[in-house]
């Protein structure tokens, strides 16, 4: 595969002309996200007079929806990652991936009951799709390398398949996949929600599982991002982000490249799975759920960029929780509105670049 | 490739009939005779319910092979249609419900369709290729769920339920025959007009925007206006075929415009071909016939494997679906009749 | 070389449609329609409603009035749309005349618009328990043996308030309309007996995330009536547990079912002791109940114990058996002679006897129940008390229930 076989599109030869105006756009956003969570941190930590509690509902709802949506967002980032990564690279649109989600979370629900270790079963969700993940790309996507469009069409077919196949393997049932001990009950957290008449305060619980969800997104967020800014793979997957055919150009074995964001891609799908199994629910419909999350985080943060995927998955996921509390007729809508509103003003996605 | 057939076809004069060509004629008669031979069934919940979703797939088709953008909002267009419908005409779900008569409803509602449908191509054509398929695929979902959710236009998760089709010239076209030829008559107006526009000058426009739209650009041609219009041209039929289907059930609900549906519509399109017209009805009879009866025969738990993989092959086999099967099966067939002649 | 593929394509085309009517009813059976949801998010319950059809059939060893039964099953996603489409195939294809079904709500009130069109052919409910499927403007030929959404919420308002001494609730329900009628259901007995529901949420379908809905929810709420189902009952138990909820739970009649009690997990902590009605109750130890559950566990993958999907359609298809016994089989007059019988017919169900009203709605027993733990550690809803005979207007006169108007989000209401 030489450089001459691609004919250069539009989108590469145009890279440069939003460079100018990004600065100041970026700038203008840390301005205020600053102000931003000043306010945030006065909400959650003062205690509230009534006019702001007749307003809101209770301090107890609003933080905790707070709450709710940066986690919620810990594990839409976790999808979304993978997703973006293997977009960025392949330029693909894997719309099984919800289906990797939910294999996944099948898989680590099996393991963990059948050895009662759920770090067992977290494991193994990562490990076996991304073995699942070499697998499609070498005998799917390979062969179809170069028409994007069929392998999107390829991969509706793969995500209709398999959704059937894991119903007649594992029912309509719901599942859930057991917290161990040590990670399960709820936590109390030093935010007063109210104070009692006779001047005791009441503080707020939490649960402790979703904060270590929370957690573990934040690890893996900044492991992908050193992978990706300080290892010899991530400086080949940046290249192949940018230009694929100069990659290949310059001697890099771009298949393994490929089948390795391919398998990281797919597993971090499978451990979101045992992990969102574990906080929600394992059961059929859930594939599309984070399929279409996992879409609308990375349209609003731009394909192919992991802190795009950040800023999208926290966007949509305290949209969806806030919604969820304060209008929850159109809660669900919101987060679309959101994407709408972003493709109007970027329509590559708040840290998409233009290729 | 499409401006040399167009010069082909520009032969030397023809009578209407010889233009036409026999497979044409033959099956015009095939389908205009068809009443005779099928039940009521048959006659409605397949012929026309391929008809009306070989309409929807055909709006996809002339977006996706004309002008490169695969949408799967297509049956959120055709929502709009049929909701407009029953809002604007009769419905017993005692919401709204203006009691338009039909040849005042009818068109406002294909043009609030076509209308929409531009809405989501201006939308969508700010983006290129492959996104174009995610965004609308997030813009169906989005009205789905904002359909399931508000009471005071789209009736929430029930929906409008007694939208009676139409009675004049004494028929009342939801008479199976009747509902027949109305769908076949809308049918073939939407295929004749993509059959004359893709030979007509903004037809191959715009095919010369989607094999290369900087070019076309730096020719001078407004490359957003011309999607837009193309989305707006799709929207139309996608609205006729939705006031078609809510004349067919008598009532829209969310469900009718669910993501499931959408994705119906996309492999419709492609198992039946994108190459030319006729490919999505193709697709559609196929995959009505196989959701019609499946049940029967491999029994409702494992439908969507068997149509998934069906899918699935004829993506990776032919990218041009059946069509294209045809065409690479057509060669050989040829050789055999070549060698066993005299 | 393309006109030859065109004509080929055209005759193809025209002989692939026209195959005829396959559907001629062998001569000695009876054919039966059987709707429920084997596709889709319900798919478990629409398994279990065929199990309860099943049994049924099976009691009268396959045969009613000397001719064999054949049930030809049809399947729906839940959405209305596809249960009129596959309501359509078994009554215009395959040549039914006798249907059960459908499963849910508003499948329900879609398959009564489709039985007006279709005056011959004789509909009986599933277990949708929508209340205008029968209340407001019902069709002639459509019987429902199950009761409504409504009715199964019979005694548990007065049993919250006197019994529990719960003095105002919350609701989360889901935003459609079968939750709306229970909670109509639950509340009209409430709010009478003096309770209070100062905060109700309405929740979409399809969320799966309900930590900040349970958030939400007032802190001097002395309970939190729960009318959700299946997957959304079993992740609303989790999150409310994870989140160290303390307030005591009611439950809808689809929130304790069996799908949700048999599912593992640490929701069990927060659910036993919970209060809830329905037409069914595990421990419910009548003879009739202990025979049908001895039959019941003889079909395949059958639950501990049925769920009331099961015993909807056991109910319904029982019906349609019985009637059809009593018009000798015959189908042929359009279906007169059957839905005269089925409009007269009164038989004892595994839960007592049902009857049906005016608008051939039944009027049945009604069962409190409260989760308990059984010998063996399964879940079980254990019988506190019979409501019986409930009809529709749940004992309030029809014109001053009429005039409650119908259900929606916001009807009715008592803060």
């Amino acid at each position: 595969m030489s450089i001459l076989d691609q004919p250069p599109s539009s989108s590469q030869l145009s890279s440069s002309s939003m460079a100018g105006g990004g600065m100041t756009r970026r700038q203008a956003w840390g301005l205020f996200w600053l102000l931003a969570a000043a306010l945030v941190a006065w909400l959650v930590f003062a205690v509230w007079p009534d006019w702001l509690n007749a307003i809101l509902i209770s301090k107890k709802a609003f933080v905790s929806a707070i709450l709710n949506g940066i986690t919620l967002a810990g594990l839409y980032f976790l999808v979304a990652s993978g997703f973006t990564l293997i977009f960025g690279l392949m330029r693909n649109v894997n719309l099984a991936h919800g289906s990797l989600y939910l294999l996944g979370a099948y898989i680590g629900y099996e393991v963990a009951n059948r050895t009662g270790y759920w770090l067992l079963g977290v494991a193994s969700g990562f490990i076996v799709l991304a073995a699942v993940g070499v697998v499609m790309q070498i005998f799917v996507f390979r062969r179809l390398e170069g028409d994007d469009l069929r392998q999107t069409l390829v991969s509706i077919g793969i995500s209709i398949v398999a959704a059937d196949l894991m119903l007649a393997v594992w029912a309509g049932g719901t599942y859930q996949i057991a917290v161990p001990e040590w990670l399960d009950g709820a936590l109390t957290l030093p935010v007063i929600t109210a104070v009692r008449s006779n001047g005791a305060s009441v503080f707020l619980t939490y649960p402790l599982y979703r904060l270590v969800v929370l957690a573990a997104a934040i690890v893996i967020g900044v492991g992908l991002w050193l992978m990706l800014n300080k290892t010899r793979v991530g400086m080949m997957i940046r290249a192949g982000v940018d230009d694929r055919a100069m990659l290949s150009a310059s001697g890099v074995n771009v298949h393994a490249v490929f089948a390795i964001v391919f398998a990281v891609g797919a597993g971090l799908a499978g451990f979101a799975g045992v992990v969102g199994g574990s906080a929600l629910s394992v059961a059929p419909g859930e594939d599309v759920r984070y399929l279409l999350a996992s879409l609308v985080v990375v349209i609003v943060g731009g394909m192919g960029s992991i802190s795009g995927a950040a800023i999208g998955a926290l966007l949509i996921g305290l949209a969806e929780q806030i919604g969820l509390v304060y209008f929850p007729t159109y809660g669900i809508v919101l987060t679309f509105v959101i994407m709408v509103v972003a493709l109007a003003v970027r329509p590559r996605g708040i840290m998409g670049k233009a290729r | 490739m499409s401006l040399t057939l167009a010069a082909q076809d520009a032969a030397p004069q023809q009578t209407w009939l010889e233009k036409l060509g026999p497979g044409h004629i033959i099956l015009a008669v095939a389908l205009v005779l068809y009443p005779l031979v099928a039940s009521d069934f048959f006659l409605t919940q397949i012929g026309g319910y391929s008809l009306i979703f070989g309409m929807l797939a055909l709006s996809l088709m002339m977006l996706a092979g004309y002008g490169g953008m695969v949408s799967l909002a297509q049956i959120t267009v055709a929502g709009i249609a049929a909701y407009a419908i029953a809002i604007l005409g009769n419905n017993n779900s005692n919401v709204l419900g203006f009691g338009w008569p039909w040849w005042l409803a009818a068109p406002f509602a294909v043009l609030a369709a076509a209308v929409a449908s531009a809405l989501i191509g201006w939308i969508s054509v700010r983006t290129e290729g492959i996104y174009t398929i995610m965004i609308t695929l997030a813009i169906a979902t989005a009205t789905y769920y904002f359909a399931q959710q508000n009471y005071a236009i789209f009736n929430g998760h029930s929906g409008y339920a007694g939208i009676h089709a139409p009675s004049f010239w004494g028929v009342n076209w939801r008479d199976p025959k009747a509902f027949y030829y109305l769908c076949l008559g809308f049918a073939v107006l939407s295929y004749a007009a993509i059959l004359y526009g893709a030979r007509s000058t903004f037809g191959l426009t715009l095919q010369a925007i989607r094999d290369n739209p900087r070019r076309m650009r730096a020719l001078g041609y407004d490359v957003t206006a011309h999607k837009v219009f193309a989305w707006f041209l799709a929207g139309i039929i996608a609205g006729l075929a939705g006031v078609l289907l809510v004349w067919f059930n008598g009532r829209v609900s969310p469900g009718t415009i669910g993501v499931d549906v959408a994705i119906d519509v996309l492999i419709i399109a492609v198992i039946g071909g994108l190459q030319h017209p006729i490919g999505p009805f193709l697709g559609a009879l196929v995959v009505v016939l196989m959701q019609t009866f499946a049940i029967d025969i491999v029994g409702a738990e494992r439908f969507n494997t068997l149509i998934g993989l069906v899918f699935l092959v004829i993506v990776f086999v032919s990218p041009d679906g059946i069509l294209g099967l045809w065409g690479r099966i057509k060669p050989y067939l040829a050789q055999e009749s070549l060698r066993s002649g005299p | 070389m393309r006109i030859h593929r065109r004509t080929l394509l055209a005759l193809a085309l025209a002989t692939g449609l026209t195959a005829p009517s396959l559907a001629l009813a062998a001569d000695d059976g009876i054919k039966i329609g059987l709707l429920a949801t084997f596709e889709g998010p319900f798919t478990v319950l629409g398994e279990d409603g065929e199990r309860g059809a099943m049994t049924a059939v099976e009691e009268v060893g396959g045969k009613v009035a000397g001719k064999t039964i054949e049930i030809v099953k049809g399947s729906s996603d839940a959405s209305p749309d596809s249960a009129v489409r596959a309501a359509r195939k078994l009554v215009e294809q395959d040549g039914v005349k006798v249907l059960v079904g459908p499963l849910s709500g508003d499948e329900g009130l879609a398959v009564k618009d489709y039985a007006k069109t279709q005056p011959t052919v004789t509909f009986i409910n599933g277990t949708s328990a929508a209340q205008d499927t029968t209340l407001r403007n019902p069709a002639e030929n459509f019987f429902r043996f199950s009761t409504d959404g409504a009715q199964w919420m019979a005694g548990l308002g007065t049993y919250a308030f006197n019994d529990k001494g719960y003095k105002k609730v919350a609701t989360v329900a889901e935003d459609y309309s079968f939750p709306y009628t229970q909670v109509f259901g639950f509340m009209a007995e409430f709010c009478k007996a003096g309770g209070k529901v100062p905060s109700k949420s309405w929740v979409p379908i399809g969320n799966k995330d309900y930590s900040s809905v349970i958030a939400a929810i007032p802190d001097d709420v002395d309970a939190i009536y729960v009318a959700l189902g299946g997957a959304d009952a079993v992740n609303f138990l989790t999150q409310y547990q994870q989140s160290g909820g303390t307030a005591p739970l009611i439950g809808g009649s689809i929130t304790v079912d069996q799908t949700v009690l048999t599912s593992k997990g640490k929701l069990r902590d927060v659910l036993i002791g919970t209060p809830a009605a329905g037409p069914t109750a595990d421990t419910n130890d009548s003879p009739s109940w202990m025979k049908f559950l001895e039959q019941y566990k003889k079909q395949p993958g059958a639950f501990p114990s049925p769920s009331l999907f099961a015993h909807g359609y056991y109910v319904n298809m029982k019906a349609a058996l019985l009637a059809l016994e009593q018009a000798g089989g015959d189908v042929s007059d359009g279906g007169a002679k059957l839905r005269d019988a089925l409009s007269k017919l009164s038989f004892d169900t595994p839960t007592g006897k049902v009857s049906l009203d005016k608008n051939r709605n039944a009027i049945a027993d009604i069962f409190l129940t409260e989760v308990t733990e059984g010998a063996d550690g399964n879940l079980l809803n254990k019988l506190v008390k019979v409501v019986s005979q409930v009809n529709q207007t749940l004992g309030i006169p029809e014109d001053e229930f009429m005039k409650l108007g119908a259900v929606n989000r916001d009807n009715p209401s008592c803060p």
